[in-house]
């Protein structure tokens, strides 16, 4: 009988854990029975402690140079024996590049199925509920599966993590990779960076939204000024990123980044759906829009109506006043 | 003679107004908004244009539109051949109507090997109806070719196929030998509009019907179960801040941010 839940944890590429890995073992833990958790990569060894510390009772871990650039072809079959080798009921990855990339092929591998990009997960008797955001967030879905293991990603950020506890002992194993270079078919060429400067959008606690009626790429200076004041970062809508107006890497939303700051401040942004699916739990949100009836403004907790020309100067200016004193 | 399948989703309008957008909780369906049509899923004809992008400098590519839906998503299919793809196939059979994307993919997958050689296969990163964004790389499993997910640049040459992905902060460019399946992004651009010309034409171009049983294979089972469909609340007191000037506006806003601690 399969059981228990298996954690596909994830390293950021300065080697450190990436936090989605702890909200991912606080969800194991609430679904109860056995925690396994499986770090693939290369130099994820010295990880493998902090899983223990947020409750994975037994560590895999694949440091391997063959994985050290993620490719699905080269993380796959080590997903696939660990996961057969565990039996888990419940698997869980998180909706980063490489989860959502890996996952489906994972799912498929094991004749089973996945829900992606899940903000809610509960068992309910022998069943797993998994809840996802569906048609650009505008609605819910809910699903069960009808196989195993039941395979679902998470998205970052919406789970309760689990807490650290120091001096937590697991077993840890270490296994190859088990890969030879010809079952990657794929070739990395290059890669490039788009350069963030400053707080990254991803854990700013305070985000200055810019969309099309910011009307072109030199105003969206005075959201990097007011930014700046705040220790915040700017964000972008999709509209504004395709008209390259805003670097890609700055996109908010259902196919950019979920953001979660304090306080979003929304300029020039109308509010569609897919857009609201990137701050969907953000409590503060500030709109600045010219159209009294922007639906963006049903999400917000202030609504200003007016031209972004004339606020944002007066408003700044009093930010940093109000900073100052 | 490249051969690229461009595989298409009818779905609805992922532009609809949210004040229009209702789901019935019942039949778990979200009900079409009157007077709204269903389109071709956004992602989907940005992948047409990367095929396009191909057979305009490979001139004898043919680019094969695949979709499954009931009747109207031949609409789908005439959409993409108006855009300038040369056939298409469509799969319209009442035992997968309610296909799950486990279900799906090894439909298409098999009207794929029917529809062999191919080069290319070419999906969206997600249909922009239930947003899964498993497809492409489920049928690239069952086919056993390699997959490039999240594309924004797709060239092609001499079976060898060289994507540039979309990354959380940049951009990586991966090869890898054909056939194989890519799926595409909005970055890659805005896909072309057919103009009246090839509207006309694309009447004139062939698309077939098949179902499943032409396939040879049996009818596939879903893996999973959609036990609820909702529209989540959202409850929020908007204040709206007033004032005689955008100056009294904005140096109140910051006074409500100040009192709220958040700056
Ligand atoms: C599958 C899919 C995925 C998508 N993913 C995303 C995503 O991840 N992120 C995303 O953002 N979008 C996404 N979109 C696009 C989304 O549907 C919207 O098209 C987009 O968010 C609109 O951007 P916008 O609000 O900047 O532009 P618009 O909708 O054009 O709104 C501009 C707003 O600015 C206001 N305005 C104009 N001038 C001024 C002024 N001078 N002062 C004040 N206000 C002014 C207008 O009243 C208007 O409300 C996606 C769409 C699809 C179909
Ligand atoms: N019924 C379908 N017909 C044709 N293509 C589909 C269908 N369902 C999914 N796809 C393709 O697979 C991609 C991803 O879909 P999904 O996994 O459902 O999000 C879509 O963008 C389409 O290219």
């Amino acid at each position: 009988m399969p059981s228990g839940v298996l954690v596909f944890g994830e390293a950021t590429e300065d080697g450190k854990l990436n936090p989605v890995t702890a909200e991912l073992l606080g969800a194991a833990q609430r679904l109860g029975g056995p925690i396994t958790c499986a770090l693939l990569g290369a130099g994820v060894e010295g990880l493998a402690q902090e899983c223990a510390g947020f409750g994975a009772q037994k560590v895999i871990v694949v440091d391997d140079p063959i994985l050290a650039e993620y490719q699905g072809d080269a993380y796959l079959p080590p997903a696939v024996r660990i996961t057969k080798e565990v039996d888990p009921s419940v698997v869980l990855l998180p909706q980063t590049m490489k989860g959502r990339d890996l996952a489906p092929r994972l799912a498929q591998r094991l004749n089973t199925a996945v829900a992606m990009d899940c903000v809610a997960i509960e068992q309910q008797s022998d069943k797993l509920i998994a809840e996802r955001p569906a048609y650009g967030g505008s609605a819910r879905a809910r699903y069960t599966f009808n196989g195993s293991p039941q395979i679902v990603t998470v998205r970052a950020k919406a789970l309760e993590p689990a807490q650290a506890r120091a001096g937590a002992q697991a077993e840890i194993v270490k296994q190859p990779a088990g890969v030879t270079p010809d079952q990657v078919r794929t070739r990395i060429i290059d890669r490039r960076k788009e350069k963030a400067e400053g707080v990254r959008l991803e854990d700013a606690k305070v985000v200055v939204g810019g969309g099309r009626g910011m009307g072109g790429p030199e105003a969206f200076g005075q959201l990097e000024e007011l930014a700046h004041i705040l220790g915040g970062a700017v964000g972008a809508s999709r509209a504004v990123c395709d008209l390259g107006w805003y670097p890609v890497a700055a996109q908010v939303g259902l196919t950019g980044k979920i953001v979660t700051p304090d306080l979003y401040i929304a300029v020039g942004i109308s509010g569609a759906s897919q857009h609201m699916a990137g701050i969907s739990s953000v409590k503060n949100i500030v709109a600045i829009n010219k159209d009294p009836d922007a639906s963006i403004f049903k999400a917000s907790r202030w609504a200003v109506v007016g031209d972004w020309k004339d606020i944002m100067p007066a408003f700044t200016a009093k930010v940093k006043e109000l900073k100052a004193s | 003679m490249p051969h690229i399948i461009c595989l298409a989703k009818q779905v609805p309008d992922p532009e609809t107004p949210a004040s229009q957008f209702r789901v019935d909780e019942a039949a778990k369906r979200v009900i079409p908004a009157p007077g709204i049509q269903p389109v071709p899923s956004q992602f989907d004809t940005i992948g047409v244009e990367g095929a396009l992008r191909i057979k305009d400098k490979i001139p004898d590519t043919t680019i094969t539109i695949l979709s499954l839906g009931p009747d109207s998503s031949r609409d789908t299919i005439k959409h993409c051949l108006a855009m300038g793809a040369d056939e298409g196939v469509h799969i319209n059979d009442p035992a997968v109507n309610e296909a799950d994307h486990w279900a799906t993919a090894e439909v298409l997958a098999a009207a794929i090997q029917k529809l062999a050689p191919y080069d290319l296969i070419i999906a969206g990163r997600q249909a922009v109806d239930w947003d899964m964004g498993v497809v492409g790389s489920t049928i690239a499993e069952i086919l056993g070719v390699p997959v490039i997910t999240i594309g924004k640049d797709v060239q092609y040459e001499n079976g060898v196929v060289r994507v540039e992905r979309v990354l959380m902060d940049g951009f990586e460019t991966v090869e890898a030998p054909t056939p194989c399946v890519v799926t595409v992004s909005n970055e890659l651009g805005e896909p072309r509009y057919p103009q009246l010309r090839q509207i006309m034409l694309a009447a004139r171009k062939e698309v077939k019907a098949w179902t499943v049983s032409d396939l040879g294979i049996p009818t596939p089972q879903n893996r999973t179960k959609l036990e609820a469909l909702f529209v989540p609340e959202t409850k929020v007191e908007t204040e709206f801040i007033d004032g005689d000037t955008p100056q009294e506006k904005a140096e109140k806003l910051a006074g409500r941010l100040r009192e709220a601690k958040l700056i």
